[in-house]
């Protein structure tokens, strides 16, 4: 019934304004002026309107800086990142001074030059010197864009220290797993094939390096001012870790190992004791109450961006940076109880 | 070289003659005068009325997942009204049917309305009329090809009833996510109708391009040099050729795609565990893949976005009064802009772990693109400077058009620069960038040739009003959309995200979504005005004399009916460059191309 209504509504609408502009149409050819024609009226209405909307744009953007800014990922947490929001930085200082410039010339052009009737306009088919001028400037400022961006992408893609402690992703639907290469810093080898409900990495037990692995989900522990390499898998799809507080990602690809590698340097609980922090999660706090949901503290976190099913709205895992005490800690109670787990593994394949 | 043209005309001059001869000696039917028909007037016509069904269709779906993502988990009887209790039980929008949404979405907007609506209404309406020929070099071919998209178009909408649904892996449908039913219910069957409905679009595409780019080449009518062609037809030329590069890629890929799908080969795919399963395929790369979509992919929206330069080029000349400047910069940036799109593809995979030294070539081949599109915005404000506007609705559009071009085009300055785009691929960042900079000028622009050549296609004028109307509302909440998109991407949310509700650090951006939403809402309503508009005027609007715009081009030197073969007696005769607007000495403001020139004076094309 409702429906039907709405259909009703609809096409009466469609109808009423039809009629509308047939009467307008009608009373604009009595006054004998064809309805089509753009008059000097119109011109001048919407020249102005060419103002008034750069104007609004213009403070709409500020709107949005002032309120929105401020909600932003807070200051990168790792060496690189400092490199990174120093850099982008630049660019979009370069960027709004363009933006700023060709709005108002085009907007203010707009308006100013609006059709009158007796005005003719001014014949300028070409100027080889200004084309010139627009050519080479805009080629300068964009070779210093790649040289500067060119220099950071290969900090930041130079090979890791060797001294990295490396740490493996591995992805799947809907979740991630971390494999830490444990006292000799090398991961074990793998093999999809080998995938069981129990052997959830697929991980070969005739690899030496792989005895002192070990397997956490859900949490990523890392140490603060050290280095990490990551090494990615992924089971089935596409996956991509991203780390958007320390400005990384890296894709996740079935059939191939990609690496990635980074330092961290503010731990989780310095991270909460910023005040952009603070100011960010006391906002979070309060439209968590207001829905009814539990307050939550700052976390770094691991997404996945990369679409990869029905669930990749909700596939993360929580990273942690902690002291080097702290984080040794943690993982004495992630090693397999016995000490002497790896001597004894290393005992069964030699008897082999 | 004009007694080369001029044998040329003559030939086809009669050829044609004869062909309309016969026609006179039957009745054309209904079928083949409006279904079927060869015509190239016609078939522009059939383009953009099923464009314009195809963009309503995708617009709301971008409404439905807009509902979810500013109210996620909130009931709306209109997602269960349009999906029904599959889909949309409560009112809920699932989170299948978002992904799926979000695809065809794209799929649609990028195909389906501005590569074949765009290219295929504009390029068949104006290659023609502009370059003084009969039709296209042949109408058969594109008859097939509008044919074919039709086709594509129909295939498209019919994924959605099927029982698991649509493709759902994202436009750009990477494998193996695309390649395993296992992993999704939009790899099953959907997957199957999206790729069949590829391939009939990129015969549609192919069959049309080489129409294009053989017309152009061979059509020409007397004293038509390439250097006194519109910039319209500059753009639909290198345009046309980009798709016959590149389209032929996309259907390798989609045929390898195919062939791991439903034969159990391994181009794509590797050591995959799934299902409960290891899969035997081993040796393939998923990243294979991209290359080849994006090798199609980039070069692609160069073919949306530069037709819609192509019609800004020629609305702000003609409604400035003005010559464009820099014709032969313009000609020479849309050559470098087609040339350079085909060695950038890299720039969508810097985080693929490609190789850090080819990142980096692909960070300057792409940032030496910004060089001519630069020179393009510049030419743009330029033109207006010192001239004598006239707001059509059609040039408040194009004028849209470079202020979007320009905002898109900056934020693509940071994506392109790959150690910045690590912390932003693939967020809300990237969306907001290629909507800006791709979708909404596009649209716009397409928006601008609608208004400004719907006397020529319908032979009547859309009501004034209603497009002042429909350009603000459109030009606000394109921006009220896709400006704040920018800040959620800065705050790291990921795009093809169903909803955010599950991380914390995002609940502070719930009311940028919500504004978003409003604006989207308000451009969706926004679309009706045009609509109805459209449609109305199409049979009730008011007549339009036969030069409504003072324009130069040749196609305002054919009668105001369609007539077969465009010119009722000869072709026309080009003497001159299109853009004598406002040419000292003269008396009116424009002198049409058909006016000799008159002793002593200089073609303003450079054309000696
Ligand atoms: C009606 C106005 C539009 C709105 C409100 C809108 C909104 C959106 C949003 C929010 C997304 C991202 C969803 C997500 O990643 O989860 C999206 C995706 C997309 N849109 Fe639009 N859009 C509009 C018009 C257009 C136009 C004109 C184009 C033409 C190029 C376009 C092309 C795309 C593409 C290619 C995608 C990516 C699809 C994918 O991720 O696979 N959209 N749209
Ligand atoms: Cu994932
Ligand atoms: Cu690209």
């Amino acid at each position: 019934m409702i429906k039907f209504l709405v259909y009703v509504a609809i096409i009466l609408t469609v109808l009423a304004v039809g009629y509308l502009v047939r009467v307008f149409e009608l009373a604009s050819s009595l006054k004998g002026k064809r309805s089509e024609e753009i008059t000097e009226k119109d011109n001048r209405l919407m020249g102005r309107i060419m103002l008034a909307f750069v104007v609004a744009f213009f403070l709409f953007v500020i709107w949005q800086l002032k309120s929105y800014g401020w909600r932003m990922l807070p200051e990168a947490a790792s060496v690189h990142g400092k490199e990174l929001d120093w850099l982008f930085n630049f660019n979009m200082g370069i960027l709004w001074f363009v933006f700023v410039i060709t709005h108002i010339l085009l907007f203010y052009f707009a308006y100013k030059y609006y059709g009158r009737k007796d005005n003719r306009a001014t014949y300028f088919p070409h100027d080889n010197r200004l084309e010139m001028i627009w050519t080479v400037i805009p080629a300068i400022v964009l070779a210093v864009i790649v040289i500067y961006g060119i220099k950071t992408w290969n900090h930041i893609t130079a090979v890791a220290d060797p001294n990295s402690q490396v740490i493996e992703l591995y992805a799947k639907q809907f979740d991630w797993t971390a494999r830490y290469a444990g006292v000799d810093n090398t991961l074990g080898a793998s093999n999809y094939k080998l995938i069981t409900g129990t052997n959830d990495l697929g991980m070969d037990s005739t690899s030496q390096a792989g005895k002192d692995d070990i397997i956490v989900k859900n949490e990523l522990h890392i140490v603060v001012n050290r280095e990490v390499e990551f090494k990615f898998r992924s089971r089935d799809v596409i996956h991509s870790a991203y780390f958007p507080h320390f400005r990384a990602q890296m894709n996740c690809v079935p059939g191939m190992t990609t690496m990635l590698h980074f330092t961290p340097t503010i731990t989780t609980a310095e991270m909460r004791k910023k005040p952009e922090v603070i100011a960010q999660m006391a906002g979070i706090n309060a439209i968590r109450k207001a829905r009814g949901d539990k307050p939550e503290e700052f976390n770094y976190i691991l997404l996945c961006n990369k679409i990869c099913g029905n669930s990749h709205y909700n596939m993360q895992m929580q990273v942690i940076v902690e002291t080097e005490a702290e984080y040794n800690e943690w993982m004495k109670s992630k090693m397999p109880k016995k000490e002497a787990a790896p001597k004894e593994a290393a005992k069964e394949v030699a008897g082999n | 070289m004009s007694m080369e043209n001029h044998g040329h005309h003559d030939n086809h001059g009669s050829h044609e003659h004869q062909g309309h001869h016969d026609e006179h000696h039957h009745e054309e039917s209904f079928v083949s005068k409006y279904i079927f028909s060869m015509d190239h007037k016609t078939i522009s016509r059939q383009f953009l009325v099923t464009a314009v069904i195809m963009a309503t269709f995708a617009m709301i779906m971008s409404m439905l997942f807009r509902l979810q993502l500013a109210w996620p988990n909130e009931h709306f009887g209109f997602i269960n009204w349009i999906l029904g209790d599959k889909w949309g039980k409560d009112g809920i929008l699932e989170p299948g049917m978002y992904m799926a949404l979000v695809t065809i979405h794209g799929t649609v907007m990028v195909f389906m309305v501005l590569t074949g609506g765009l290219s295929g209404t504009f390029s068949n309406l104006l290659i023609p009329y502009q370059i003084g020929a009969r039709d296209m070099a042949s109408g058969f071919l594109n008859m097939l090809s509008y044919w074919f998209f039709f086709l594509s178009s129909a295939i498209m909408m019919a994924s959605f009833f099927i029982e698991t649904g649509p493709a759902s892996g994202g436009w750009t449908v990477y494998p193996p996510l695309s390649a395993l039913p296992q992993a999704m219910d939009g790899s099953k069957l959907g997957m199957t109708f999206w790729l069949l409905s590829m391939t009939a679009f990129i015969v549609s595409s192919l069959l049309g391009g080489l129409n294009y780019i053989i017309t152009i080449i061979n059509l020409r009518t007397k004293g038509m040099s390439m250097t006194r062609l519109p910039l319209t037809i500059w753009a639909f030329f290198v345009t046309a050729i980009l798709g016959v590069l590149s389209f032929p890629v996309l259907l390798s890929a989609a045929l390898l795609l195919i062939f791991d799908r439903s034969f159990g080969t391994s181009f794509y795919l590797s050591d995959i565990y799934i299902g409960g399963q290891a899969l035997e395929q081993t040796g393939g790369s998923p990243i294979l893949y991209q290359h080849l979509f994006w090798f199609l992919g980039h070069p692609e929206v160069y073919i949306i976005i530069l037709p819609a330069l192509g019609l800004t080029s020629e609305i702000i000349s003609v409604n400035a009064r003005k010559p464009i400047f820099g014709y032969r910069a313009m000609i020479g940036s849309i050559m470098a802009i087609g040339f350079l799109s085909f060695i950038v593809w890299g720039h969508h995979m810097f985080i693929t772990g490609m190789n850090p030294f080819l990142g980096s070539v692909f960070v300057f081949t792409t940032l030496l693109i910004a060089i001519p599109s630069a020179v393009k915005a510049f030419n743009y404000i330029t033109t207006l400077w010192k001239g004598n506007i006239r707001f059509t609705p059609g040039m408040l559009f194009a004028i849209g058009l470079v202020s979007t071009f320009i905002s898109g085009g900056l934020t693509g300055i940071i994506l392109a620069d790959s150690a910045l785009d690590i912390p932003i691929h693939d967020t809300y960042f990237v969306v907001a960038h290629f909507h800006i900079v791709m979708g909404v000028s596009a649209i716009l622009g397409m928006l601008a040739g609608v208004y400004h050549w719907f006397p020529k296609m319908f032979l009547r004028h859309m009501n004034k009003k209603l497009g002042y109307v429909h350009f603000w509302l459109t030009f606000v909440s394109a921006y009220g959309v896709f400006f704040p998109m920018h800040f959620l991407g800065l705050a790291g949310v990921p795009r093809r995200y169903y909803s955010n509700t599950a991380f914390p650090m995002f609940d502070n951006l719930v009311d940028i979504n919500v504004l978003i939403t409003c604006f989207a809402i308000l451009g969706g309503l926004a679309q009706i005005i045009f609509l109805f508009n459209f449609f109305y005027s199409m049979f009730r609007g008011p007549k339009s004399t036969q030069n409504p715009w003072h324009a130069n081009t040749l196609e305002w030197t054919t009668p105001m009916a369609n007539t077969h073969g465009n010119w009722p007696g000869a072709l026309p005769v080009v003497h001159r460059w299109p853009y004598d607007y406002s040419k000292p000495g003269k008396e009116a403001d424009y002198v049409p191309q058909t006016v000799p020139l008159a002793e002593g004076e200089v073609d303003g094309g450079g054309h000696h």
